[in-house]
Order: C-alpha cells, then sequence, then structure tokens
C-alpha cells in the first residue's frame, strides 16, 4: 500500500512541480496583464502547497510517525508567515522571487526530513531566524542611504574574518570553512559573499577611474587569495568571478574583462600545480569509476543515484541517497533527483534560474548605479553558485564543495541566502519608489511642455 | 547544464547504473522477482523459480551451453545477469496487476531480457567445440546481432553457489569463470595476415595485384629464419594465392616492405589498443610493434606472432567489417526488454559503430578470403548451400616449437539469409585448418539448412 502512494505521489510531485515552474515563466510573458499575473502567482501557491502536503503524507506513510505531520504544519506555518510578511509590509516587493524563495525552502524540508529528520528540524530552525532577519533586510535596504559610503569597512571586515577563519577555522574536507560555538558552526565566507558585493558596488559607484578599478582590484585579490589559502577554492571562484562581471558591467571595458579571465585560467592552472585535493577532484571528475574506491567514491554515488533515479525517480524513500557522502550538503541534487526524479531535478535548475532572471531583472530596471551593481553582484554570486554545485554533481564540472542556495543543510549558507534574496526584495521597493517619483517627475514635466506647447500656439496664432 | 544533465540521463547512465558498486538495484529486489533471460527464439535461458515458502532460486535450464554469456547472479554477477541487472529488476507489468500485487504484498514479476542469441547455433557451436578449451563467436555482420558465445572450459551456472570453491581451486590453469570469447587474449596467428594485407593494400592501392614473390619455404632477414607452416614450398604467389596458402615467407616479406607508422595506424583503425564497443565486458586487443622495431620483430608481427594479441570477439568483428562493405555494426546481445506479458518496454536497434576500412579495401580482402576457401587452407567449407569465405591460423605459443591455438576466422552468405560472421578458436589443438574449420563448418550447415 505504501508502495502505491509513493509510487502515484513521485508522479503527482512531478506534475505539480512542472507545472509550477512553466508559470515561472510563463507570468513573465510581457502579454499577461497584471489580473492575470496575480492569478498565476496564486496558483504556484496552490501548486507548492500541494507538493509540500503531498511529500509529507509520504513521509508520513512510510514513518508511521504523528510528528510528521506536526511538522508540516508547522512549516506550512512559516510559509504563510513569509507569504503574509511581503503581502502586507513589502507589497512592492516581487511575488514571483518570494514564491520561488518558499519553494526551494519546501523542497529543501522535504529533502531533508527524508534524509535526517534531526537535520531537517535544525533546517528549519534557522529558516526561522532567517524570516526575522527578512523582515527587516527590505526595510533597511530602503531607509538606510549611507550604505554607498562605506567601502573600505565592507573590504576590511570581509578581509579580516576571512583571515581569521584561515588562522583559527575548523578544517574539513581539506578547506577551512568554518567556526565552532558550541553546537553551532559558523561559516563566514557565505557571509562575507555579500559584504564583498557591497563593498565592489560602492567603490565602482563612486568612480570607475583607472585608479579606482587599481585599488578595487588589489582589494578584490585580497579577498579570493585568503580563500585560496584557506583552500575554498569554490567560494574563491565565485568571489572572482563575480568580481569580473560586476568591473566589466561598470566600466564596459571588455580589455578587463580578457585581462581577467587570462588572470583566472592561469591561477586556475597553478592551483591544479599546486594543491593535491584540485588534482584530486580533477581526477575524480575526467574519469571517476577508475578510481571509485577512493577520490573517485563520492561523484560515482552520485552518478549512480542520479542515473538509477532516471526520469521519474525512485519514490520518496524508494532510494539510497544515504549512500552518497553529503547528499544533505553539496550533493543534495543527487538526492533530489534520485527519488523525485530527473524532471523533477530539470525543474529545480530551471526554478533557481527564474530566480536568477529575476537579479537580473531588477537589475536591469533599477536606475541608480550602486543598487544595480547590487543586484548584478548577488545575482552572480547566486547564479554562478548554484552552476557549481550541479555542474559538480553531475559531473558537468569537477565538483567544488559548494551548496546548493536555499536547498543544502547549511545554517551559515541558508542565512545568507535569505539575506541576498532580502536585498533583492528591498531593490524591487527601491525601484517602485523610483517609478513613482517618475511619474510625479514626468507629470510635472508633461504639465510644462504642455503650457510651452501652448504657448507656442499662441505665439504662431498672433503671427 | 540541462543538456548535459539530460545527455547523461539519456546516453551515460547505464554505464553507471549497471555498475556492481551501485548496491541500490539490490534493494529492488525485495520487491520485483528477477526477471528472465530467453533467447532469439524463446528458449528459456535464466528464470526465478519461487517455491512455496518464498524462497526464490535462480534456474538455468540450458545449464552450461551459455554459462559465459548468460552468467550468474550470486557470488557477485556476470555476463548478461550482471549488465543487465537493472532491466532484469524493474516491472513494467500490467498497472493494475502491480496494483494488486502491491496491495496483496506480492513481489512484481521482473522484465524479461530477450536475447539476440540463437539457440542452434550456441547449441552447434557447443558440442562442436566439444571438451577442448577455446572460444566460438558468431554474429551477423549487417546488424551487430551476436548469435552465439561459447567459450570453454564451462560450468553449471545452477550450481555455481555450491560449487564455487572448487571452481576458483584450480581456477590459474583453466579460467573456467573467464568468458574467452570476448575477454580471452590469444596471439592471432596468420589469421592477422588480413591486417597485414590491408596495410600492403593501403600502401599500395594499384600496385598489390602486380605483387609477386618466390617462396622457396622459408625466409631469412637480419639472422632470423622464419619457415612456411609444414615446411611447404609454395612457388611463386601473388597477394591473393598468398593469402589462400597462407604463406609465411611471402607475408614476413611483405611485412619488411611496410611503412611501420602506417601500419600501426591501421591496426588502431581496426580497433587495436582501444577498448571495443560492447556493452559487456570485453579486453583490449594488443598490438605494440614500434616504427623502429627490428627485422626480426616485423617479420613475426606480419604473420601474426610476435607480441600480438587479440580476442576472438575482435577478430570476429574484423571480418564482419570486411564482410558488411568496411563497416562495423555494434556488436550486442539484447534485443528488447519485455514485461511480464510479452509487450516491449524497451527495444534496441542495431547501429553503426563506423567505418574500418574503405569499400574497395574490404572487397578485396573478401576476393582472397574467398580464395582461402576455393584453393586454400579452409577447402572443407566449400558448399552448395552458402558461400564461405575467411582464414585459417595456427597460432604458436609457449616455448614448445609446434605448440599451436587452432583458428578460423570467416562468414558465409546464402540467397534469403543473412550472412553471418565467426571467429573460432581452440587452445593448444593444432593447426586451424584440421580444428578450426570442421568447428565452423558445423556452424554454417546448421545455419544454412
Ligand atoms: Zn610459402
Amino acid at each position: 500500500m505504501v508502495t502505491i502512494i509513493t509510487e502515484v505521489s513521485k508522479y503527482l510531485m512531478m506534475i505539480l512541480f512542472a507545472c509550477y515552474t512553466y508559470e515561472c515563466f510563463s507570468v513573465l510573458q510581457k502579454s499577461s496583464s497584471p489580473d492575470r499575473q496575480k492569478h498565476i502567482l496564486r496558483r504556484q501557491q496552490c501548486f507548492m502547497f500541494l507538493i509540500h502536503l503531498d511529500a509529507y503524507l509520504v513521509i508520513f506513510a512510510v514513518k508511521q510517525e504523528l510528528q510528521v505531520l506536526a511538522f508540516f504544519v508547522v512549516q506550512e506555518l512559516l510559509i504563510w508567515a513569509i507569504q503574509l510578511i511581503y503581502r502586507f509590509l513589502y507589497k512592492k516587493a516581487s511575488r514571483l522571487v518570494t514564491n520561488n524563495l518558499c519553494m526551494l525552502l519546501i523542497i529543501s524540508f522535504i529533502i531533508l526530513t527524508r534524509l535526517s529528520e534531526e537535520k531537517a528540524i535544525r533546517q528549519f530552525t534557522f529558516a526561522v531566524i532567517g524570516t526575522l532577519v527578512m523582515l527587516l533586510v527590505p526595510f533597511f535596504i530602503r531607509h538606510i542611504h549611507f550604505l554607498h559610503k562605506l567601502p573600505y569597512l565592507y573590504a576590511v571586515v570581509g578581509i579580516a574574518l576571512l583571515v581569521l577563519v584561515a588562522v583559527a577555522g575548523k578544517t574539513d574536507y581539506g578547506a577551512k570553512l568554518s567556526f565552532t560555538f558550541g553546537s553551532v558552526s559558523l561559516q563566514p565566507s557565505e557571509f562575507i559573499k555579500i559584504l564583498f558585493v557591497f563593498f565592489v558596488a560602492a567603490m565602482f559607484y563612486h568612480a570607475i577611474d583607472f585608479r579606482q578599478v587599481v585599488i578595487t582590484t588589489v582589494l578584490a585579490a585580497a579577498h579570493v587569495l585568503v580563500l585560496v589559502i584557506s583552500k575554498d577554492l569554490g567560494s574563491a571562484s565565485i568571489f572572482f568571478i563575480t568580481y569580473l562581471v560586476m568591473l566589466y558591467v561598470a566600466t564596459k571595458n571588455p580589455g578587463y574583462l580578457g585581462l581577467g579571465a587570462a588572470a583566472g585560467s592561469l591561477a586556475a592552472v597553478i592551483a591544479y600545480k599546486l594543491f593535491s585535493h584540485v588534482k584530486v577532484r580533477v581526477v575524480a571528475w575526467k574519469d571517476p569509476l577508475s578510481v571509485i574506491d577512493n577520490q573517485g567514491y563520492q561523484i560515482c554515488q552520485s552518478l549512480f543515484a542520479i542515473g538509477t533515479g532516471g526520469w521519474f525517480g525512485l519514490g520518496l524513500f524508494g532510494g539510497m541517497p544515504d549512500k552518497i557522502p553529503v547528499a544533505d550538503e553539496d550533493f543534495v541534487f543527487a538526492a533530489i533527483s534520485e527519488e523525485l526524479g530527473g524532471v523533477f531535478a530539470i525543474c529545480v535548475i530551471l526554478v533557481c534560474a527564474s530566480c536568477y532572471l529575476m537579479f537580473l531583472n531588477i537589475a536591469m530596471q533599477i536606475h541608480n548605479q550602486f543598487y544595480k551593481l547590487i543586484a548584478l553582484g548577488l545575482g552572480t554570486v547566486y547564479g554562478f553558485q548554484v552552476f557549481l554545485t550541479i555542474g559538480g554533481v553531475i559531473k558537468f564540472i569537477p565538483s567544488t564543495g559548494v551548496t546548493l542556495p536555499l536547498v543544502s543543510y547549511g545554517g551559515s549558507s541558508l542565512l545568507s541566502t535569505l539575506i541576498i534574496f532580502a536585498v533583492i526584495q528591498g531593490l524591487y521597493i527601491i525601484r517602485e519608489d523610483e517609478v513613482s517619483d517618475e511619474k510625479k517627475n514626468n507629470r510635472k514635466g508633461s504639465r510644462r511642455r504642455k503650457r510651452a506647447a501652448a504657448d507656442h500656439r499662441q505665439e504662431n496664432a498672433k503671427a | 547544464m540541462i543538456a548535459y544533465f539530460t545527455y547523461f540521463q539519456v546516453a551515460r547512465s547505464e554505464q553507471f547504473i549497471n555498475n556492481p558498486y551501485n548496491t541500490r538495484l539490490d534493494s529492488f529486489a525485495k520487491r520485483i522477482i528477477r526477471g528472465d533471460i530467453v533467447s532469439d527464439d524463446g528458449t528459456l535461458l535464466a528464470t526465478t523459480k519461487t517455491d512455496a515458502d518464498g524462497n526464490e532460486t535462480r534456474e538455468y535450464p540450458q545449464g552450461k551451453k551459455y554459462a559465459h554469456v548468460v552468467g550468474y547472479a550470486e557470488n557477485g554477477k556476470a555476463g548478461l545477469e550482471s549488465s543487465y541487472n537493472f532491466q532484469l529488476l524493474r516491472s513494467h507489468s500490467f498497472i493494475l496487476e502491480r496494483v494488486v500485487n502491491e496491495i496483496e504484498g506480492k513481489k512484481n514479476q521482473g522484465d524479461t531480457l530477450v536475447t539476440t542469441l540463437n539457440n542452434d547455433l550456441q547449441q552447434a557451436a557447443y558440442e562442436a567445440l566439444g571438451d577442448r578449451k577455446g572460444a566460438v563467436v558468431v554474429l551477423e555482420p549487417n546488424s551487430g546481432k551476436i548469435l552465439a558465445m561459447v567459450s570453454k572450459p564451462d560450468f553449471d551456472p545452477n550450481t555455481i553457489v555450491s560449487n564455487w570453491d572448487a571452481i576458483l581451486a584450480n581456477d590459474d590453469q583453466n579460467s573456467v569463470l573467464l568468458n574467452r570469447a570476448s575477454q580471452g587474449l590469444y596471439p592471432p596467428g596468420s589469421t592477422f595476415k588480413l591486417v597485414t594485407a590491408l596495410e600492403y593494400i593501403r600502401e599500395h592501392p594499384k600496385a598489390y595485384k602486380n605483387y609477386s614473390y618466390e617462396c622457396s619455404g622459408s625466409i631469412t632477414a637480419d639472422n632470423y629464419t622464419l619457415h612456411c607452416f609444414g615446411n611447404s614450398v609454395h612457388g611463386e604467389v601473388d597477394l591473393k594465392k598468398s593469402m589462400a596458402k597462407s604463406c609465411n615467407s611471402s607475408f614476413a616479406n611483405i611485412g619488411l616492405s611496410l611503412d611501420l607508422k602506417s601500419y600501426l595506424d591501421t591496426c588502431e583503425d581496426l580497433l587495436f589498443n582501444k577498448s571495443l564497443p560492447t556493452e559487456f565486458a570485453s579486453s583490449k586487443s594488443r598490438f605494440s610493434l614500434q616504427p623502429d622495431a627490428g627485422d626480426s620483430a616485423v617479420m613475426a608481427t606480419a604473420i601474426g606472432q610476435g607480441e600480438t594479441l587479440v580476442s576472438p570477439l575482435h577478430m570476429a568483428l574484423i571480418v564482419s567489417a570486411i564482410q558488411n562493405d568496411g563497416v562495423l555494426m555494434k556488436p550486442y546481445l539484447v534485443q528488447r526488454v519485455e514485461n511480464s506479458d510479452g509487450n516491449e518496454v524497451e527495444c534496441y536497434e542495431p547501429s553503426a559503430y563506423g567505418r574500418l576500412m574503405t569499400e574497395s579495401e574490404a572487397k578485396v580482402l573478401r576476393g582472397m578470403m574467398k580464395a582461402v576457401v576455393t584453393e586454400g587452407t579452409a577447402s572443407a567449407l566449400a558448399s552448395e548451400k552458402y558461400t564461405a569465405a575467411g582464414k585459417t591460423g595456427s597460432a604458436e605459443f609457449g616455448t614448445n616449437k609446434g605448440d599451436s591455438h587452432a583458428w578460423f576466422v570467416g562468414y558465409a552468405s546464402a540467397k534469403g539469409s543473412s550472412p553471418i560472421a565467426i571467429a573460432v578458436i581452440v587452445e593448444g589443438a593444432g593447426s586451424g585448418s584440421s580444428v578450426g574449420v570442421p568447428i565452423a563448418k558445423t556452424v554454417f550447415d546448421t545455419y544454412f539448412k
């Protein structure tokens, strides 16, 4: 009986999620009216709810524990809290971004509950804290106007914290990433990503002359270098790419881009020669089956999982995602693909792509150069991180030990991503402010123009 | 990235799914009764019986006959049981039946593998090989379907668990579990003259017809003397006659004239030093003659002695490409997967691997191989029912002069049925024409009856 529920649910969830994903993109069509958009976004919330409900029914059917249902109810409350906060406090925020954030959180809860209930509960706690932070961030972004005046503060704090991790941090999987306070471990680089984007945006907001570019590059390189020394090459490459994109967009100078790309490739070669754990990952990427007993074990297990899951998945609890090392963090995508299916996994990629699009969308629309650069920088951080983690899991690129934002287990990663999303929402609100300002100005302006035209006619009439 | 994900799911995933390290599949067995394996004509090759207490036993009604190709599913897995483990442990039975089974807590019947194997040919090859060590591979050149694959010594897959220790105890000498057809590596002997001839034709696309050599029964170069088989003296031979009579002196002479760099390239075109395009385990054949090799090594290599090693399957692929106008079809063993009601779930169509030689090169080689039957070492294959062509070989091995493996590789065709290609090897049995050819004849006679 349980198998039937699992089997039916697996297809049902796949179809629901496919519908959800489709509407992520259909809502963006230029032709759709605000009413239609509202309708679509509401429908997305229905799909989201049904997927969530269905998944927890399956989990309940398998585990037969009432607390699973209780956990589901609390999660729904949190989701509704987020939705309502943004609906009533921040009307001007993008509702598609809110929906996607909730959808990805739900997927995270589902897969983590399946992998380890204990971790799911911890993740939920972080999500609650994150929601409180998210409540405040858009307000700060909108009302604090000196954010662009502090570039050096961002840089100094960022580099100092990174150095601290490099010196005193805890080592796992060959890289120094985190501090541990009691039972909580903190991964500062997750938050410094945001500071870094603010730093670069503030620098280029004030000037983009050669001197400014050199200073910024030196400080940015310092960030990257400290990360490389801590052997956190995933983060190092995210910082590097983000800087390159922001530099190019700010200066519109393709020369910088070429120079940066050259420096990046050189650095990659040096890293490959210098660090044994980089070499190991490249070997495991080229031919994982040949080194399956050691370096290739993780990626092979991941590919076994994805392959065996096929397009439709094995159903929740039907596979063995616990065979994949760190299935709840870096390799969460493989676990999703195994049990919920390849179609579902592709939809996850598309929803992430939809978020990325919404980040770029606000970057294009907003006029203030500082905010524009922030949106672009955070968008790059997010998009590139998704690319690194999923690419690593499916053996498209060597794995870099980066987590999937919002879905992977990890308090720091979750909190920092929630902050990023909240900043983006703040920018959507600022953009709406800009629009209403423009309207006001336009109205004034058009009145003036009308008057001028009228004067002109009168003069013609006189002549 | 989505594109790569799709590519992985469609093209690469099976390689990973059926990897023995993927323990996920073992858990499938809790819900599914392992599916059957049947031959092309529906003969049951492997099935799972459940007794009244719910205990399952895997049975192989054909016993030892299909031991290597079908393999076994306990004590590790081998053969089709290993490479199609995933397909055997899936059920596509009628959906209502599956739902009913689920509710009653019964297992579902796994899907059936329909192989390309032809029971008559397998039987004929199995019996013809008798108690001797060796292998026979038969395939269809124009589709790549493998029709028979026999390896000896064999074992009984029905009792593999109880006899496991006994099988492993004297495995050093016998390698009972090794599928010699695809994994055994042997010196090719005179069958390699096909490759040497191809290289000569490539270097002399027109002038090869004018080749002429006066065989005095032996050839000497660099203080190394090579004799023709049985110390025969062949007199004046052209290229075709050299092949028909398998004249060692003439081919050693040809070898000495070859551009060794290009010789190596030709061998690699024919998949030496490369993995064969198979879904099942197969060995890489070796050709290691370097461009700076000395005369004695060149002479030995040109007649298939020296360091070269080849698997019977590989030789069968080379002759099937020759038969199929130079194009090699990917060899395969499973033509489709059916659910328990006999409805098709998945179908494996023939697909081309690529061109190994030009159409005209293939044609010239076919002419020579026909001469081997009409006027040479395989004259026993002359028949009214089919036209056969091929090449015999007696590959010397070890230090004892005269110990040799008997080879035959070739093909036969007749109006109204598709041609078949064959490779036969019998270990330490003597000459190809006295031992290899009769086995091929039995198979051809069975197929074209
Ligand atoms: Zn001779």
